[in-house]
């Protein structure tokens, strides 16, 4: 064991039989962490019942109970039929919901002692959260992957084009909530979160827009001030949907808002000693 | 008494704490949990802090692992920063509660804590060492305290800490759960782990430090081997009436200045005199004064442990 490098004041062979000089320890990878910890994290994604309902089972169900009415279904909605279109609306919202419990968790574990834990061992803070959301949003390409699936089996119809953007775009997109349910988890004092930010979900969903349409009135313009606004309109673009100004706007606005207080909240909790 | 701790120049201590001292703001102003701490802890050294709840013991063993910064003084962990220490795996600890995920196993929770330290080999060893590789595949939620705390204590191994600490690491175990994870400790560092842990149990420190340091509301009252803190503490108590209360304030100013009176309480009409030597103290009372209904008894080992944390702390408050 070469003790060449060893901090000052530790000369080789004045250490016990169970220490080793620092310079002995291996380098610490920090692929090998990574790699081992998002698989722990997928491992008790899919063994988290609530996890799968919320994700997996609930999203594909609200499709199957409003997309599939005899009335309107087979109308056609843009380059798609009404079917489609709200298929892609309850995929974002299973990926929503799946990246809001994502960003969430990090708060629930904060208050579970785990983060602080994590202080213990050579993982950084800000590794620690791009795992829990590597994670949540491997589990939200699932979710988006089942909704589509039953949709397509189930008579949506829309171009290739759009299955993919709409797709990409619901996954991608997600990525706002991840940074809603991290900033939100960091502000609310509750263990179990998602017991309150579920419903909010759902409120958003409806107030946005992704569930009802909006029609014409005063609302429409009230339901642009929503985070579920501008992220319903981009998903439903490929499906031709027009893609107002307002929706872009929306959408960077609140990724900025809630990636910002999210960090903010972050920093401050890393550096609260 | 002197500190027992033998160091070489060659080899930094184990763990150095100079004028420690940590403060937390509150509406009443700061409060003082950690309040001028020095300390050297010499390698293959097993230490028991001792002191009451609220003395400061966890504020402390925060601060040594990085988890807070102290309000004044230094922090070395052989000879580093306490974040270098953790970074590096010499310093690992067994925290009280909390630090858990109650959804993944023993087994799971060992592997990935392995391979945050880079470790890639598989968590048997640590958990045979902690005594709990029959639990492997239980899920952390469905263990019992104890067993949850023998996982810490796995979780503590796997960096192969040079020094491991221990926070109250009994709390809630039953005698059983107590004993067996006491018994995996001691083989551990029998082979020459530096081992620090906090502990309000004397029976506790007695059994299984070599040292014993005590703390009392932020500072060491006392440092020195398991025998000599025994032996502080094995006073016992005369007690004894006296109506009248113009001769009780009397002979509590004259009991001052006996030497072998530690402390004195007023129970009433009731003197409570503390002392190594009660032959003197009752000697004295029944020959000098009008006392009567004397008592005399030996106190129990926490009794005696409580009195001495107090007093010894209104001593030093009244000197500085």
């Amino acid at each position: 064991m070469s003790a060449t490098t060893s901090t000052p004041g530790t000369t080789s062979g004045t250490t016990s039989g169970v220490t080793s000089a620092p310079a002995a320890r291996p380098r610490i990878r920090t692929s090998t962490a990574v790699r081992a910890y998002l698989a722990v994290e997928l491992r008790r994604s899919l063994r988290n019942r609530r996890t799968l309902i919320f994700s997996m089972v609930m999203p594909p169900v609200l499709f199957l109970i409003f997309g599939l009415q005899g009335d309107y279904a087979n109308q056609s909605a843009g380059h798609g039929n009404v079917t489609a279109w709200i298929a892609v609306s309850m995929t974002l919202y299973g990926a929503m919901v799946t990246a809001t419990a994502g960003g969430a968790s990090v708060s629930v574990e904060r208050a579970q002692g785990w983060t602080r834990q994590l202080r213990l061992t050579p993982l950084r803070p800000a590794v620690y959260v791009a795992v829990k959301l590597a994670a949540a949003m491997a589990l939200g390409a699932a979710s988006v992957l089942v909704t589509l699936v039953v949709a397509a089996v189930t008579g949506a119809q829309m171009p290739a084009t759009a299955w993919v953007l709409c797709a990409l775009l619901a996954w991608v997109g997600s990525l706002v909530f991840a940074a809603f349910g991290l900033f939100m988890g960091y502000l609310l004092p509750a263990e179990n979160v998602m017991q309150i930010l579920g419903p909010v979900l759902a409120l958003l969903s409806f107030a946005g827009g992704l569930f009802v349409p909006l029609g014409d009135g005063w609302w429409a313009t009230v339901a642009q001030l929503f985070p579920t606004y501008g992220l319903a309109e981009l998903v439903h673009a490929p499906l031709g949907g027009e893609l107002g100004i307002t929706a872009v706007v929306n959408v960077v606005a609140w990724a900025v808002i809630f990636s910002v207080g999210a960090a903010w909240r972050f920093r401050k909790d890393t550096a609260r000693v | 008494m002197t500190s027992t701790s033998t160091t070489t120049p060659s080899a930094p201590p184990a763990l150095s704490l100079r004028g420690l001292r940590k403060e937390f703001p509150s509406s009443a102003g700061p409060v003082r949990a950690v309040d001028g701490i020095d300390l050297e802890i010499a390698p293959g050294e097993v230490v028991a802090f001792l002191g009451p709840n609220g003395a400061g013991k966890t504020s402390t063993i925060d601060m040594v692992l990085g988890l807070s910064t102290p309000t004044a003084g230094t922090v070395r962990v052989f000879g580093t920063d306490p974040a270098e220490a953790i970074a590096a795996g010499r310093v690992a600890a067994v925290m009280q509660t909390g630090g858990l995920l109650r959804d993944i196993t023993v087994a799971e929770t060992v592997g990935l804590t392995a391979a945050l330290f880079g470790r890639t080999g598989s968590p048997t060893p640590y958990l045979e060492r902690a005594g709990i590789a029959d639990l492997a595949d239980r899920l952390v939620g469905k263990c019992s305290g104890g067993q949850q705390q023998r996982l810490r204590f796995a979780m503590a191994l796997v960096s192969e800490p040079d020094l491991l600490l221990l926070d109250e690491p009994t709390t809630g175990m039953d005698v059983e759960g107590r004993r067996e994870f006491w018994a995996a400790i001691r083989a551990d560092a029998a082979a020459g782990r530096t081992v620090v842990f906090a502990t309000h149990y004397l029976e506790e420190a007695d059994a299984y430090a070599d040292r014993v340091v005590l703390v009392s509301q932020g500072r060491v009252v006392a440092d020195g081997s398991t025998a000599e803190v025994k032996n502080l503490a094995s006073g016992r108590t005369v007690s004894a009436r006296i109506d009248d209360d113009g001769e009780r304030a009397a002979v509590t100013v004259q009991l001052r200045g006996l030497p072998v009176v530690d402390a004195i309480d007023h129970r009433g009409s009731r003197l409570v005199v503390r002392t190594p030597d009660s032959d003197v103290v009752a000697r004295f009372l029944l020959t000098q004064t009008t006392a009567s209904d004397l008592e005399v008894a030996s106190e129990n080992l926490e009794d005696a442990f409580v009195a001495l944390t107090a007093t010894a702390a209104t001593t030093m408050d009244g000197a500085s």
